[in-house]
């Protein structure tokens, strides 16, 4: 097989398992508000406790990997959207601060402060992550050396805010149906409520940006015409957002979830579906990076497919037994936040 | 306002790495020291060694959490700030940082949940082994890391291939990468001194509660622990930093010539060994150290076990290819210095220990007790003295610092980034030292047996009985060791503190 196709698929899953596992806490994050009372939020917070930092490892493997893999499109994204980049950084710094600094002190104005920060943090990070996952699939403008030659401002369009809400309210959705996992009670039925407001909001964007897409971007439709077999994808999309609301309806949380699992995993599949084989798309008269033209050589793409496959039954064997060891309703003790 | 581009990028990268490794060093330190008292607590059972095991895992947590926070921001910031560096290494250098993740990242932050949150889920075994695995990650970190910088320092395995009408570096061998001439070296240097900040991390806390006659027995075997591994450490970073400086004589004269402050090569067939500074300050403009004490030849015999065989100064490269010098020489006599410092401290300790008298000695705990900014500076002071002196080249003798950066980006973009850098980093130092203070004022859990030797007032045989509840009644943690063999260990413990 081709190794750059195959590089485009790996980071494919990496951005899926990182959207999927960091999605919830971020969602959690974005939530946070809503929960009313010290120890609910600290139940809230330590639903995610043992699980975000190892979510996290996802992006950053993500980037360690297009970076050895792609290194143009790593130079050309980052500092191409330099500012919205920083914000994302110092959002996850933020983020991990507050969610861990929180509990240390038992001071309100403590307290009140890091929630604030742990929920701004986890919404200026997913929205940023949908714009510029907008952004790079709707097209920005590039050099002939596949350098980004817009602005600041040339990030604002349309599709790429579109995306990004659809991440935040995705994320927000994603958050309850795992926050339905893990607490009792009444704050139970309030996740139930958030849940159901959040997929009503999420099914309503994805039209919204299925919409956009399909008047405003035309491009994305390129590989659909090649393969019309890809559309069996946004059908077994809107399958898994009906499932959504089974789960939800019928009182079984861990199908509502998975089924939100399979939703973001279909919505990544199609994104790297318009992508293909573009990296970064161009909306200049210049080309557009490719897996071929952005890669690594190709000795470099074997290496380090033999690290990917070395590695990635691990990264499987600890995220599995982290899961299993700490699955089940959160229970508050000594060593929680 | 001219904004240089390329200075503020350093200023930046500097910045935040900078502020980074205040981190990593304490994690990989205290993990080591963490994996030695779990696994004392595990053949031992004295609960002391498990209150000492869960105590500096909480400043484990809040270590690990901002060095992973502070730790993203690097991972992105080759591509935010040197675009043209990450296309030219991307090949070699993206890879090192990705096995990074995969291999490391992964392995740290799962094992991290269990050793932190898992106390009351898994059993004793697992929960050693989780703290094993993530001592491991954060060394497999450090690895990778390093070996990626190292590349940058010396080169290897590589060729350069034009890619996009631009030159890059490709890997032709990558084990010849990854053991590139400096790597090894540097790495060995890197884990010590991370050995020596976790181990004068931990006998500052534990000094300080000696001095406060607060937790004494956890106080006094931490201590000691910490003081076996600071000790061997730094004993070993002496044999490390001489072959070290070997090696940078030979791979990257030019940046030992700024660390020594050697500006002018002695002329040829003068039999003139290189002076080696132990104090001054360089004079950039005069070409000479000022106010300096040299031992003469010194430097000569250290790299060539040769008093009269001259090193190459800064004079034979060219002015374009020169390092500047105060800050290499300042910051590389400062770790050197702080090393020394090291080893004196922690010898004598070992010798006052040996003599039963070590902690009766307030003044030399009171040493302790500030001493641990000592190695925070001699980490920080090392590596910028190995990166300032890699200048002018970003990848030393292929690419300069001025052409890796990413040129595109506007100067006031990075202004902005920078000063958002500062304050938010300022505010979270701020708030670490905060909740570490708050943390050492709490103090470690009670041992689950009752305090057992601290106040000397409990009567062995109360000890006896509760380190024999303390052995059999603590559901997760029990063991299969009947409750007569938990007493007679502890009593021996006890009868081994009160020789000390």
């Amino acid at each position: 097989m081709d190794l750059h196709i195959a590089w485009f698929i790996l980071l494919g899953v990496l951005l899926m398992g990182y959207a999927i596992l960091d999605g919830f806490d971020l969602g959690v994050g974005i939530l946070f508000p809503l929960v009313r009372g010290d120890t609910e939020r600290r139940l809230v917070l330590n639903s995610i406790g043992p699980l975000w930092d190892g979510n996290e490892v996802w992006l950053v493997t993500f980037g360690g990997a297009l970076f050895s893999a792609f290194p143009e499109a790593y130079a050309t994204v980052l500092s191409g959207f330099y500012l919205p980049v920083i914000l994302v950084l110092l959002s996850l710094v933020g983020r991990a601060i507050s969610i861990e600094f929180r509990g240390k002190s038992q001071s309100r104005f403590w307290r009140g402060y890091w929630d604030f920060s742990f929920f701004l943090s986890s919404l200026v990070a997913t929205l940023v992550f949908g714009v510029a996952l907008g952004n790079v699939v709707g097209g920005i403008a590039l050099t002939v050396q596949g350098h980004y030659a817009g602005r600041l401002g040339d990030l604002f369009q349309p599709f790429a805010l579109a995306v990004g809400l659809l991440a935040v309210v995705g994320a927000a959705m994603h958050g309850a149906l795992y926050l339905q996992l893990k607490v009792e009670g009444p704050l139970a039925q309030h996740v139930r409520r958030w849940a159901w407001g959040a997929y009503f909001a999420f099914v309503g964007l994805n039209i919204v940006v299925a919409g956009l897409a399909l008047t405003r971007v035309p491009h994305l439709l390129v590989n659909f015409e090649r393969w019309p077999v890809v559309w069996v994808m946004p059908v077994l999309v809107g399958l898994a957002l009906a499932n959504i609301s089974r789960g939800l309806a019928r009182g079984r949380p861990m199908g509502a979830f998975l089924s939100s699992c399979a939703t973001i995993a279909g919505l990544t599949f199609l994104a790297a579906a318009a992508l293909y084989p573009n990296i970064v798309v161009s909306s200049s008269a210049a080309p557009s990076l490719d897996i071929y033209r952005a890669a690594s050589s190709e000795a470099t793409l074997r290496l380090m497919g033999i690290i990917a496959l070395i590695g990635m039954p691990l990264v499987a064997t600890y995220t599995a037994t982290v899961y299993w060891v700490f699955r089940g309703k959160v229970k508050l003790d000594e060593h929680s936040y | 306002m001219d904004l240089d581009l390329v200075e503020l990028s350093r200023a930046q990268f500097a910045l935040t790495v900078m502020f980074h490794y205040l981190f990593p060093p304490l994690s990989i330190g205290l993990g080591l020291l963490m994996v030695v008292m779990e696994g004392l607590y595990l053949r031992t059972g004295n609960p002391q060694y498990e209150a000492m095991t869960r105590f500096w895992t909480r400043i484990f947590a809040v270590n690990f959490a901002v060095g992973v926070a502070s730790g993203i921001t690097m991972e992105f910031q080759f591509g935010t700030n040197w675009a043209a560096y990450s296309r030219f290494v991307g090949d070699v250098f993206g890879s090192a940082l990705a096995a990074e993740g995969i291999f490391a990242f992964f392995l740290e932050s799962g094992f991290l949940a269990v050793l932190v949150f898992g106390w009351n889920r898994v059993g004793p075994r697992m929960h050693f082994f989780a703290t094993t695995m993530v001592f491991l990650g954060s060394c497999f970190s450090a690895v990778w890391i390093v070996i990626a910088n190292s590349w940058q320092h010396t080169p290897a395995g590589f060729h350069l291939v034009e890619h996009q009408g631009v030159l890059r570096a490709e890997i032709t061998d990558f084990w010849a990468m990854v053991f590139n001439p400096s790597a090894m070296h540097r790495l060995g240097h890197v884990m010590l001194g991370a050995f020596i900040l976790g181990a004068f991390f931990v006998m500052s806390i534990s000094a300080w509660y000696l001095l406060k006659r607060r937790h004494e027995d956890f106080a006094r075997r931490s201590f000691l622990i910490a003081l076996t591994v600071g000790a061997l450490a730094s004993w070993g970073e002496l044999v490390s930093g001489h072959s070290q400086a070997r090696a940078v004589a030979h791979n990257q004269p030019a940046k030992l010539a700024a660390f020594e402050g050697h500006f002018v090569t002695a002329e040829q067939g003068a039999e003139q060994g290189t002076e080696l500074w132990v104090l001054g300050w360089p004079n950039v403009e005069q070409q000479r150290v000022d106010y300096g004490i040299g031992i003469p030849g010194m430097l000569s015999y250290l790299v060539y076990d040769d008093f009269d065989r001259p090193l190459p100064a800064l004079d034979q490269f060219p002015p374009e290819d020169r390092p500047p010098v105060v800050v290499p020489f300042v910051s590389y006599h400062v770790m050197v210095a702080l090393g020394m410092a090291f080893i004196g401290m922690t010898s004598l300790a070992l010798v006052l220990w040996w003599r039963g008298v070590l902690f009766r000695q307030r003044w030399l705990l009171w040493l302790f007790v500030v001493a641990v900014v000592g190695p925070y500076i001699a980490n920080q002071t090392g590596w910028v003295a190995a990166e300032v002196g890699r200048q002018p080249w970003v990848v030393y003798g292929l690419l300069r610092t001025s052409d890796g950066v990413s040129a595109l980006v506007p100067p006031e973009q990075v202004l902005v980034s920078l000063v958002a850098f500062s304050g938010v980093y300022l505010a979270l130092l701020a708030v670490w030292l905060y909740v570490v203070n708050e943390k050492i004022r709490h103090g470690p859990p009670e041992p689950a047996a009752a305090s057992t030797s601290s106040t000397g007032s409990t009567s062995t045989t109360g000890l006896v009985a509760a380190a024999a509840a303390a052995g059999v009644g603590r559901g997760g943690h029990s063991y299969t060791d009947t409750a007569d063999e938990v007493a007679a260990r502890s009593s021996a413990a006890l009868a081994m503190e009160d020789d000390g």
